[in-house]
């Protein structure tokens, strides 16, 4: 009877853990070495981090990349990249108001002869959107729009872990190799050569993958790669097929306070920035968590006391 | 609206002119403070204040947050998140709205089981029982609207899953699930028709909750033992201050589980893909309704196929709706005389049976239906090469470890050219969860089943003659245990 209870107790606990099911057959994301400083009950974000992933989503990124949801202001909102407490109103913030001016965008409403002009952004306005529509986004980039970025953490399993190791994982250069067949050229991942950081000890495929062309492989996309598998079919390599370039190649950006721009760097920087774009209220709403725990940790005490006190003559 | 004598007399002026036009003071002394309930109650019994919490939190959270949500297909999305991003403590707002449902959802079915372990849907409780049972369909409806509302990937996908389960009813399915989109296809009148229903739905809720808690203060509180109240003095106590500090106590501990969820984990339960604007060009991979759905959504796909006449569409719906209307008949299912299944031994066995089977069921609904239920025991895929010859498709198996692809691949070289062989892979036939949810949902609907016979033929064990000897009794037990020997 017990063991039957236990095993009823067991059983809940497996299917809670099963709702929260892991994404297709793509490799599974990792955090960087030494984790993500805003995890954990009292993590925070780091400023310098955050700073240069504006800067990196700012200069890669936002080229193709909408973040609607986002307005200049919250650079400067606490908690964010270019938070001064001189500044308790992002609005006044010059900094925040620099980072705005240097975008130019079509006014969103119109001028005294109800015409619509381009003008500097303010701090008020939202994020420059590279594309007008969603059409033209399609239409630039070989038919596959770029997604929306503001929330693009809380869209995918893994979150930060996933936008670094999508961003640092794609093959290196090596790794491509390239055929004629029937008098075309068609690239191929050498899958072999594929090897580098993430590996969890996992056997590592063998063969080659064709990549169409316009398209990018990435172990931690979700996808399937089985059609475009010259091998084996049992050990298709893991991951998808995406239609955006490597982005972050060495110096791509030069960071303004002089760190050293490396792919992993620029990836974990802007990861970092997605993170906090994707819930800038997190560091908050944790704080205010524990504060909520101690209250009902005390109630709880009282409470009970009170339920001994009060039931001290009935027998029940 | 209580089944016991009123014990309330007006003391001063005011309340003796009250008493006499509006009797409020009387009815609340009556229901909610001298009420007399059993004194054996135990931690189970707590649920049901902690569900008048969920629902007031919902209520109160979910009033605010309609002042600043849009409910247009344009706008929906970017509402929800600036409610989390602009609006002060709107992140708070909706945290506890969207993982509220979640703890809604947990304590009614802890709150269900509970009934079923202690026959509380006997008489003379068994409009208690139903009006419970519209209380849970409501609750499910209310938080299928709700979800379709952020207007995520999971939403859209998910609103067209169910309201396609109405088109599966022949002749007139149709013509309902056009009428419940309000059009062809789910869009701008499907949204804010959802979410008037979102907010009429809870009122509903509180309204039938009325009537639950007057059903249940006409007979009184059933109790573990399932013996109803015979001395009111000896067995029972006045609600307050008794069970509002009970209850208190317990609704805190309620509250921290769901003080993690809202301030550490506010996500968890929900899907990643629903942080995607609704697009109904992209299909998601897998489309799963939210946790406390996933046993009927199991039922609902473990029918894979025709009965006669009956579409296994058709008959997914039908066990789907069955597994909730079975509920409504419980009381005259179960023919037993006991209520209590600490009395009923072999009932007891299957009732936590029921709850196994429950949960896998769960599981079961959160998996992919053609997935193997244990992967280790799945054997290695076959090769299968397929090609053309002389007109006519052919396919050649190849099994076993590396050796099996060199054999499939020099074999597929020395076919012609005009053969074009194609090489893929087929898993090795397995144990999967469809299976898995078609054994469930039979096991699921035998447990009602099984009860009636039960009742038939189980020798139940001796009943308490009253729950102050029952109470006594195990304390003495106890007293021997703690004090042996002496």
């Amino acid at each position: 009877m017990k063991a039957f209870r236990i095993f009823t107790a067991g059983l809940a606990g497996l299917v809670l853990a099963a709702s929260a099911h892991a994404a297709g057959d793509a490799k599974h994301p990792h955090a960087p070495e030494g984790g993500w400083p805003f995890e954990g009950v009292t993590g925070q974000f780091d400023q310098a981090s955050l700073q240069r992933g504006y800067q990196v989503y700012k200069e890669v990124c936002s080229s193709c990349h909408s973040m609607k949801l986002m307005s200049y202001r919250n650079l400067g909102e606490p908690g964010g990249p270019f938070y001064d407490p001189e500044y308790p109103n992002p609005n006044d913030n010059p900094y925040v108001k620099a980072l705005a001016a240097q975008n130019e965008i079509l006014s969103p409403t119109p001028n005294d002869i109800g015409e619509f002009d381009y003008r500097p952004a303010t701090p008020a306005d939202r994020f420059r959107s590279p594309y007008p529509n969603v059409n033209a986004a399609r239409a630039a980039n070989n038919g596959a729009a770029p997604p929306d970025l503001s929330v693009i953490t809380k869209a995918r399993h893994g979150g930060a872990s996933y936008v670094y190791s999508l961003l640092s994982g794609y093959p290196a250069p090596d790794a491509f190799v390239e055929r004629e067949v029937d008098g075309e050229t068609v690239t191929y991942v050498d899958m072999s050569k594929l090897g580098g950081h993430g590996g969890h000890g996992e056997e590592h495929a063998e063969g080659l993958l064709r990549l169409n062309p316009g398209q990018y492989y990435n172990p931690y996309m979700a996808g399937d790669t089985t059609p475009n598998y010259l091998g084996d079919p049992r050990h298709n390599p893991p991951g998808g097929f995406l239609a955006m370039p490597p982005q972050l190649i060495e110096g791509r950006v030069e960071y303004t306070d002089g760190t050293p721009a490396t792919v992993e760097q620029m990836a974990h920087d802007v990861a970092q920035f997605l993170a906090w774009a994707g819930e800038p209220k997190q560091t908050k709403r944790k704080s205010l968590g524990l504060a909520v725990m101690v209250y009902l940790g005390l109630l709880t005490i009282l409470l009970w006391f009170s339920y001994k006190r009060i039931w001290r003559n009935v027998e029940h | 609206m209580s089944g016991h004598e009123s014990s309330y007399t007006p003391t001063n002026a005011f309340t003796k002119w009250l008493d006499t036009r509006l009797p409020l003071v009387r009815f609340a002394q009556d229901t909610a403070i001298n009420f007399p309930t059993p004194k054996n109650l135990n931690y189970w019994y707590t649920f049901g204040g902690i569900l008048a919490v969920c629902l007031v939190i919902q209520i109160v959270t979910g009033v605010i947050l309609a002042m600043h949500y849009e409910a247009s297909v344009d706008g929906a999305f970017a509402s929800v998140e600036r409610i989390m991003r602009d609006v002060p403590f709107g992140w708070l707002l909706r945290y506890i709205h969207a993982n509220g449902a979640s703890m809604f959802f947990l304590a009614v079915y802890i709150h269900m089981f509970r009934g079923l372990y202690y026959g509380s849907y006997k008489a003379p409780r068994e409009i208690l029982w139903i009006l419970g049972c519209v209380i849970y369909l409501l609750m499910m409806g209310t938080a299928f609207l709700g979800y379709m509302l952020p207007w995520g990937q999971m939403s859209y996908h998910g609103s067209n899953v169910i309201t396609g389960l109405f088109g599966a009813i022949p002749l007139i399915g149709e013509s309902i699930q056009t009428w419940l989109m309000g059009g062809p296809s789910i869009g701008n009148q499907t949204l804010q028709r959802f979410f008037a229903l979102h907010y009429l739905l809870p009122f509903m809720i509180a309204g039938a909750v009325v009537l639950h808690v007057w059903a249940l203060h006409v007979p009184g509180n059933n109790n573990p033992t399932g013996v109803e109240v015979q001395d009111v003095k000896k067995d029972t106590v006045p609600f307050h201050p008794y069970y509002t500090v009970k209850d208190a106590f317990a609704i805190v501990i309620f509250l921290i589980m769901f003080a993690v969820f809202v301030f550490y984990a506010p996500n968890v339960l929900g899907h990643a893909d629903n942080y995607v604007e609704a697009n109904p060009l992209v299909t998601p991979a897998h489309i799963v309704p939210e946790w406390y759905l996933l046993p009927f959504y199991a039922i609902l796909r473990a029918i894979t196929f025709d009965l006669g006449p009956i579409p296994a569409k058709l008959l997914g719906v039908i066990f789907m709706f069955a597994a909730i209307a079975v509920l409504f008949v419980l009381p005259w299912l179960d023919t037993s005389k006991v209520k209590s299944m600490r009395y009923r031994p072999v009932a007891k066995q299957f009732f936590f049976g029921f709850v196994a089977v429950c949960l896998m069921l769960g599981w079961c609904g959160a998996s992919v239906p053609t997935d193997p239920v244990i992967k280790a025991l799945q054997g290695k895929p076959t090769l299968v090469v397929s090609y053309t010859d002389n007109g006519d498709e052919v396919t050649s198996e190849y099994k076993g470890g590396a050796e099996a692809y060199e054999d499939a691949k020099s074999f597929m070289d020395s076919l012609p050219a005009d053969a074009s062989p194609s090489l893929s892979a087929v898993p090795a036939p397995t144990f999967q969860f469809k299976h898995l949810s078609l054994i469930l949902t039979f096991c699921y609907f035998g447990f009602f089943i099984l009860l009636f016979f039960l009742g038939l033929t189980e020798k139940p064990k001796e009943l308490p003659e009253s729950i102050h000897k029952s109470v006594l009794k195990r304390h003495k037990d106890a007293d021997a245990v703690a004090t042996p020997a002496e």
